[in-house]
């Protein structure tokens, strides 16, 4: 067979994207403290160091809860946004539905810095959880409305319409017809801020209170370099929960899709 | 018959687009009455107004002797088929069905016995349990009819309902459709752009441009007598002939170059005539070719073929007669030993002073 320069590229390409996180898992299984090759043999050692560390076990605590009440607040948000953006009419749509999209491209560090100074310096505010669910609000909205805006704009707007014809208020017939049929898109949006509130680590790192998050924990653990293959275990079990979540998130897009009969179109897996 | 619908000098604005210039109309309890027009007309706004989807601007809207005014859509005694059938997909077929049937306060068998029914009725009897978004565009069609039948509406809306079906398929529900309304004697309002359609199914139809009702009549006279030049050109084949109206009174005169001087009825002109320069519309059917060997009574004037085209059950001739600037079109039934005349062929035309209708200009 012949292998075309593409061809080269294309798995160099998929090398650099993959190999380190492949070697998340080689390492969290190696019977070493230290990182390096060759390998020198099996254990589960530093799974099970991982069940003890009670420090650990409370900063993950802390960011299933953070990560849980994001998604949660964010999907309601852009649940909202989107359907405003996809069947109301006001003036300034187009500028204000921008806008509220613009965290999606702002530098985290800046919206860290930036509500740092305000929560603490100007509102007088304790840094808590609550302030990083108010901050992990802001960076997954965007995101809730893309995926959302999906599904706003694929639906008919005379499904509403036929529910009220036959009798439903405008709140009842958005409960049990457009709820219904956006909700794979809801469940998509609710996952992937989820995954994203869950990893993610500047912001935290700037707000987070005196319980630190998992990632912020993380962090901190990098000065000793014997717990080094305990993050590589963290490390695995984390990587191996953000591709069973994203693959739930991409079933329920598509099948969205499949149920308003649309062909589908790319979407990220 | 009684009114059902009363609208007075309805009029809509979406910000400075005047969508309804002042319609007033009354829609009968039990007709089957047709909104025709080209896209844009305001036909579809009209129903919506109905409907309760839109508002309006000014002017009334009663409905069975009710001010509609602040009324909402679910508080209507209407129902609606959409263009898109909007059929829920996330439902199965009886439930869309019975999804009207949610606030009433009726039993389960009841309500499980109302869809059987309804479904019965359009044909879809046994589909109950079948999944919505599996149905073929025609079945579709048939679950939005039950769907919004079931509920015993006053009056059934229908949004172009037959657009998005294929030809066979839109013939066979046409007739569906006008059987469906004599059984349950609900008056329809049909939203349509296909004059055909409409003259087939419509016990009246009002023909609407830009916002305003053009004509408002039954099927044939909307067709042998329409109003204006923009009816009789949205409605069928017409020829438009230059005149003048020479005479007013019981009988009005017309003169027509290439076919000379008329006496026509006060009916044929239904849009009014004045003295002076007038257009004359005639149909192509109304005219006739001379072929050899037939006699004719009436008045013929020589003419030559101009133009050919061949349908199989029908030859349109375009014909030229001295004084008559454009071709006229003629249609011809190709019955057993008529030719199919070649262009150039020198002929008669046969014509009626009947078939003349002054327009309005």
């Amino acid at each position: 067979m012949r292998i075309s320069v593409l061809g080269i590229y294309a798995i160099l390409y998929l090398i650099f994207l993959y190999a380190p996180i492949v070697l998340l898992p080689i390492f969290a299984f190696n019977d070493a403290t230290i990182i390096a090759f060759p390998l020198t043999g099996f254990t589960t050692g530093w799974f099970a160091e991982l069940a003890t560390n009670t420090a650990l076990h409370g900063a993950v605590r802390n960011s299933l809860f953070i990560a849980l009440m994001s998604a949660v607040i964010a999907t309601g948000l852009g649940t909202m946004a989107a359907r405003a953006g996809a069947t109301g009419e006001f003036p300034f749509k187009r500028g204000i539905i921008g806008f509220i999209m613009l965290p999606l491209v702002l530098p985290e560090i800046i919206i860290a810095v930036a509500l740092l100074v305000i929560l603490v310096q100007i509102l007088g505010m304790n840094l808590s959880n609550w302030t990083v669910i108010g901050a992990h609000v802001l960076i997954c909205t965007p995101f809730s409305i893309a995926i959302l805006n999906g599904a706003f704009q694929n639906l008919d707007p005379s499904m509403e319409e036929a529910a009220l014809d036959l009798g439903e208020t405008r709140l009842s017939a958005f409960r049990l017809v457009t709820l219904p049929l956006v909700m794979p898109g809801i469940i998509s949006s609710l996952l992937i801020s989820f995954t994203i509130s869950l990893d993610e680590f500047i912001i935290a790192f700037f707000l987070t209170g005196s319980n630190p998050t998992m990632p912020v924990y993380i962090w901190g653990l990098l000065r000793f370099p014997a717990s080094l293959p305990v993050i590589m275990a963290l490390g695995t079990i984390l990587v191996t929960l953000s591709i069973i979540l994203l693959t739930i998130a991409e079933y329920f897009r598509r099948r969205g899709n499949a149920r308003a009969g649309i062909k589908d179109t790319g979407g990220f897996l | 018959m009684t009114a059902l619908i009363h609208l007075t000098g309805v009029q809509k604005y979406y910000g400075d687009y005047h969508a309804l210039r002042g319609i007033d109309l009354e829609i009968r309890k039990g007709e089957f009455f047709s909104l025709l027009g080209p896209s844009g007309c305001g036909k579809t706004t009209l129903l919506r107004t109905i409907a309760g989807f839109e508002t309006v601007s000014s002017g009334t809207l009663m409905i069975d002797g009710k001010d509609m005014k602040g009324v909402p859509a679910n508080l209507r005694p209407t129902n609606m088929v959409f263009q898109s059938y909007a059929i829920f997909p996330h439902l199965s077929v009886g439930e869309n069905v019975g999804f009207g049937l949610r606030k009433y306060p009726m039993t389960k068998d009841e309500k499980a016995r109302a869809v059987g029914e309804a479904l019965e009725m359009v044909g879809l009897g046994g589909y109950g349990a079948r999944a919505a978004h599996a149905l073929s565009g025609g079945q579709r069609q048939r679950v939005a009819l039950a769907r919004a039948l079931i509920l015993k509406p006053k009056v059934l809306l229908l949004d172009e309902p037959l657009s998005a079906l294929d030809k066979k398929m839109r013939e066979q529900m046409q007739v569906e459709l006008i059987k469906l309304q004599r059984q349950v004697g609900i008056t329809f309002i049909l939203v349509t752009h296909d004059q055909e359609e409409a003259l087939v199914m419509s016990d009246r139809i009002a023909v609407m441009f830009e916002g305003e009702i053009g004509q408002l009549a039954d099927p044939e006279t909307l067709y042998r007598r329409p109003n204006s030049r923009r009816v009789a050109e949205f409605i069928g084949k017409m020829n438009f002939l230059p005149g003048e109206v020479t005479k007013l009174g019981e009988r009005i005169t017309v003169e027509v170059p290439g076919l000379g001087t008329s006496e026509i009825g006060k009916e044929q002109a239904p849009g009014g005539a004045k003295l002076g320069r007038s257009l004359i519309g005639v149909r192509p059917e109304t005219l006739a070719i001379q072929f050899e060997g037939e006699a004719t009574d009436r008045r013929v004037a020589d003419a030559t073929v101009d133009e050919v085209v061949y349908y199989g059950d029908m030859t349109y001739y375009d014909v030229r007669i001295a004084g008559i600037e454009k071709p006229l079109t003629i249609s011809m039934k190709n019955l057993i030993g008529r030719p199919v005349l070649d262009v150039g062929t020198r002929t008669r035309v046969i014509w009626d002073e009947r078939s003349l209708v002054v327009l309005a200009r």
